[in-house]
């Protein structure tokens, strides 16, 4: 057994060294943060019990994000192994991948390892440069493993292409299939490479390879997530009868804050607009749903909320992890708008559901099932900038920074709605930097900002959020103290709930009085119609 | 000469085959999930910021207004200049445009010397101004084009060496890749300068190559550097280094491929096929066999797991 080695060393070919943990980050390496945390220490992290680590492999960086089981035994290894292969030579079939196979055939054949992937990752950045995050580092493994096992002829000239010390064993299997759970798949990588090549999608056929092949994925993505949502009706359990009592609960609300008594419609057949929440919002931020039935209801808009199995949930967790899930789900989705009959469906404020619907979903829904799509972004800023609604912008009078979900900007070159309505609403609106297509990711993309079980959270508030606090951070440098309430607007469910656990960690609220939220509060704060003091200054 | 000749046939054929294998095979791969990566220089009016027609209300009523102007803009800076590693990697992109621009200079050079073989063939002379200045071209791109090339490949080659992050992911095949092209290059200029500065013989030799004829003896250096010439474009498409055609599909197909599905369009069927299609994932959530449609809209799978 091998000592881990050091976060800068370790190449490609040591992924199935027989070591107890490959490396051992050091977290006093990690890049310092601005003002006020230049002398920000982290606790020390808590070790994992026993149990825990028997339970789950952690040789990896002793992080566990997927939980591999240790298996039983040294056939279940070699089961394992041929099941790999098995998926890896799927992975190139038109039948098996057909979702997909051009993209990933691509960039398998095309990457020159120049490397300028690198600099644009911010969990490679914020780990202190440690060699396993490096985009290039998982998706050459891959390669590698591919160029050698795809064909006689690769395995010939592995020494040729540096495939020949790369033989699957279950270090190797349990260290790659953990590590595809270190990589947001923000894909900024893929937009600042020369050619074009996208490791955040190879990340995610790595991903969807152990899933579709071997049956492993993250227990809060697939049992918890696509699978409680396809059979009970929302990831987040929420059957009809708890989302009655939601929405019930949702309506009192509005009438507590408000003065204002709004039935929130279920099921209106023929409605114009059928709204899709991440169903998440309705437990952690009852207000996002509430100001959206707000805002609709004063705009006179025909709208409805579907209580149908699946159809009250816009989520689909499949898109980060399974072809065939994702496949499910948003048939789903189109099957519940095709029946009610809609003349759109506008999705709220999820990234992640934007682009499973309106991008990825584009080619899924077919036929009758082809109901238009939109961003609720788009048309909220209809609302706001063509005084469709009357805001008062005195009433946001606090300094205010966006975040830009990457599945909304990058990945669907939806920029300017939310800064036009910004501009309108927040006189003291400012960028981070950089922003809009260019941003950089919360660090709970890709399902890890409800990966919340063992050690994980440690790893994501240290590594994988360090970047986005500090953009956080450096917008509001010239107000950073507590004496000035601040908010940080992020329009994306996963990156609220990163954003809260990243200012709940580095005690934001406490230091530095900066709040986060969605967009239509914001605007609801700001409307004339409605009783001032939408927005609640108390953390949550 | 015989071998000589026939190495430059047999490269010739093996490097038009294999770039058409692989167009071929980028071309028919199936339809996939929509996978686009913003900016895309074709959105008119909002490439500047990375914008798409989703930005619009009911973007669907709305015509698709494309900048086709652009996006040749775009790709003539990418392709042209290496915009991407400017922007990206500078460090990299004071070896690899020389290393670029190099190739294109020699690509240059060799249409220049087949369009000589074709005057030579047709008996035609261009006097002149008009043959001053193809001579000076035909001198440019070549000497220059090598210069260039060497100059690139030695860059590229010792930060493959120095550079720790790059050496860690760099296989034999990229030093070889890289060696070769160099030592190609280095054996061209120095035949050239030494046996044939003014490229005569080279175009009198490709003369025959085009019009099918027996060529004159070349002097053995010349005859090398033909050799390992063609060996060496032989060698390109079948290698990681063929990654001009793969940046097309890249591109084109993927990164700005935003093209809407639209209701019994060209599209949907192609998709249509596609979800006909029988998978054989074998976890077990999955119901191996059945047909992408009926395995996304039947959730026995699913069901079965859940029991």
């Amino acid at each position: 057994m091998k000592r881990a080695r050091k976060p800068q060393e370790v190449r490609p070919q040591d992924i199935g060294l027989d070591a107890k943990q490959l490396v051992d980050l050091d977290f006093d390496k990690l890049p310092p943060l601005p003002p006020p945390y230049e002398d920000w220490r982290d606790e020390p992290i808590k070790p994992l019990s026993e149990a825990k680590l028997a339970a789950a492999d952690t040789s990896l960086d002793g992080f566990i994000g997927l939980k591999v089981a240790s298996p039983a035994s040294e056939q279940e290894k070699e089961r394992a192994a041929g099941k790999f292969l098995d998926g890896l030579q799927k992975l190139f079939s038109r039948e098996d991948n057909w979702t997909f196979l051009q993209p990933w055939l691509l960039a398998m054949e095309s990457c020159v390892r120049c490397n300028t992937c690198a600099d644009a990752c911010p969990i490679f950045e914020s780990s202190g440069r440690a060699e396993i995050y490096r985009p290039l580092f998982r998706a050459e493994v891959i390669r590698r493993l591919a160029q050698k096992n795809r064909s006689g002829l690769g395995r010939a000239l592995a020494r040729f292409t540096g495939a020949n010390g790369m033989e699957v064993n279950w270090p190797l299997l349990a260290r790659l299939a953990e590590l595809a759970y270190r990589c947001t798949l923000c894909r900024r990588c893929a937009q600042h490479c020369p050619m074009g090549v996208d490791n955040g999608l190879v990340t995610r056929e790595i991903r969807k390879l152990f899933s579709q092949e071997l049956g492993w994925s993250p227990a809060e993505l697939h049992d918890d997530g696509t699978m409680k949502q396809l059979t009970v009706g929302s990831s987040t359990g929420i059957n009809r009868k708890a989302l009655d009592d939601i929405l019930e609960f949702a309506e009192e609300d509005i009438e507590d804050r408000t003065g204002m008594k709004i039935k929130i419609p279920v099921d209106r057949e023929g409605a114009d607009i059928l709204i899709m929440h991440n169903a998440g919002e309705f437990l952690s931020w009852p207000e996002n749903l509430e100001a959206f039935a707000i805002l609709f209801e004063l705009a006179g808009l025909s709208w409805t909320i579907s209580g149908d199995l699946v159809g009250y949930d816009s989520v689909n967790y499949g898109l980060f992890y399974d072809d065939v899930q994702y496949t499910r789900v948003t048939l789903k989705h189109a099957e519940v708008a095709r029946k009610l009959g809609v003349k759109k469906v506008v999705m709220g404020e999820c990234g992640h559901a934007h682009k499973a619907f309106m991008a990825t979903g584009d080619r899924m829904w077919i036929e009758q099932c082809n109901i238009p799509r939109e961003s609720a972004l788009t048309l909220m800023e209809d609302l706001v900038c063509n005084e469709k609604i009357m805001v008062d912008p005195r009433r946001n009078d606090f300094p205010v920074t966006l975040h830009d979900p990457c599945n909304i900007a990058r990945s669907m070159g939806i920029v300017m709605p939310q800064r036009n309505i910004l501009k309108k609403i927040a006189p003291r609106f400012r960028e981070m930097e950089p922003h809009g297509v260019d941003n950089y990711c919360c660090g709970g993309g890709s399902g890890f900002a409800i990966m919340q079980s063992n050690n994980f959270p440690d790893w994501r508030m240290r590594i994988s959020g360090r970047k986005k606090f500090a953009q956080i951070l450096n917008a509001f440098q010239d107000c950073i103290g507590p004496e000035t309430n601040k908010y940080v607007c992020a329009p994306c469910s996963n990156c609220k709930g990163q954003i809260r656990d990243l200012l709940t960690y580095y005690q934001a609220w406490d230091r530095c009085h900066i709040l986060y939220g969605g967009l239509v509060e914001l605007i609801v704060n700001a409307m004339v119609d409605v009783k001032e003091g939408f927005l609640e200054w108390e953390f949550h | 000469m015989l071998v000589v000749l026939v190495v430059t046939y047999v490269a010739a054929v093996v490097f038009v085959a294999a770039v058409v294998a692989r167009v071929v095979k980028y071309a028919t791969t199936p339809i996939h999930l929509r996978w686009e990566l913003y900016p895309v220089p074709h959105e008119k009016g909002r490439a500047a910021w990375g914008g798409s027609i989703f930005e619009e209300l009911e973007w669907w009523k709305k015509p698709r207004r494309l900048d086709r102007i652009g996006e040749l803009r775009q790709m003539l800076a990418e392709i042209a200049l290496l915009k991407g590693v400017w922007h990206h990697n500078r460090k990299l992109w004071f070896f690899s445009f020389p290393f670029h621009l190099g190739l294109y200079l020699l690509i240059g050079w060799l249409l220049l010397l087949l369009v000589a073989g074709i005057l030579i063939n047709t008996g035609t002379a261009l006097r002149g101004t008009v043959g001053d200045v193809f001579s000076w071209l035909v001198y440019l791109s070549g000497y220059g084009g090598l210069g260039l090339l060497i100059l690139g490949a030695l860059g590229l080659l010792l930060r493959r060496v120095f550079d720790g992050g790059i050496r860690r992911y760099s296989s034999p095949a990229e030093y070889i890749n890289l060696l070769f092209i160099l030592a190609v290059a280095v054996v061209a200029l120095i035949a050239q300068a030494t046996t044939d500065p003014g490229f005569g013989r080279l175009a009198g030799y490709l003369a025959s190559v085009i019009g099918f004829s027996r060529p004159r003896p070349l002097p053995t250096l010349l005859a090398v550097e033909v050799v390992a010439g063609a060996l060496l474009v032989a060698y390109i498409p079948l290698t990681r280094m063929a990654h001009f055609v793969a940046k097309y599909f890249l591109y084109h197909d993927v990164r700005w491929a935003d093209e809407p599905n639209t209701r019994g369009g060209r599209i949907e069927g192609q998709l249509k096929q596609v979800f006909a299609y029988r998978l054989n994932w074998s976890a077990r959530h999955i119901q191996q066999g059945k047909s992408w449609a009926e395995v996304g809209t039947n959730l026995q799978g699913v069901e079965e797991v859940k029991k």
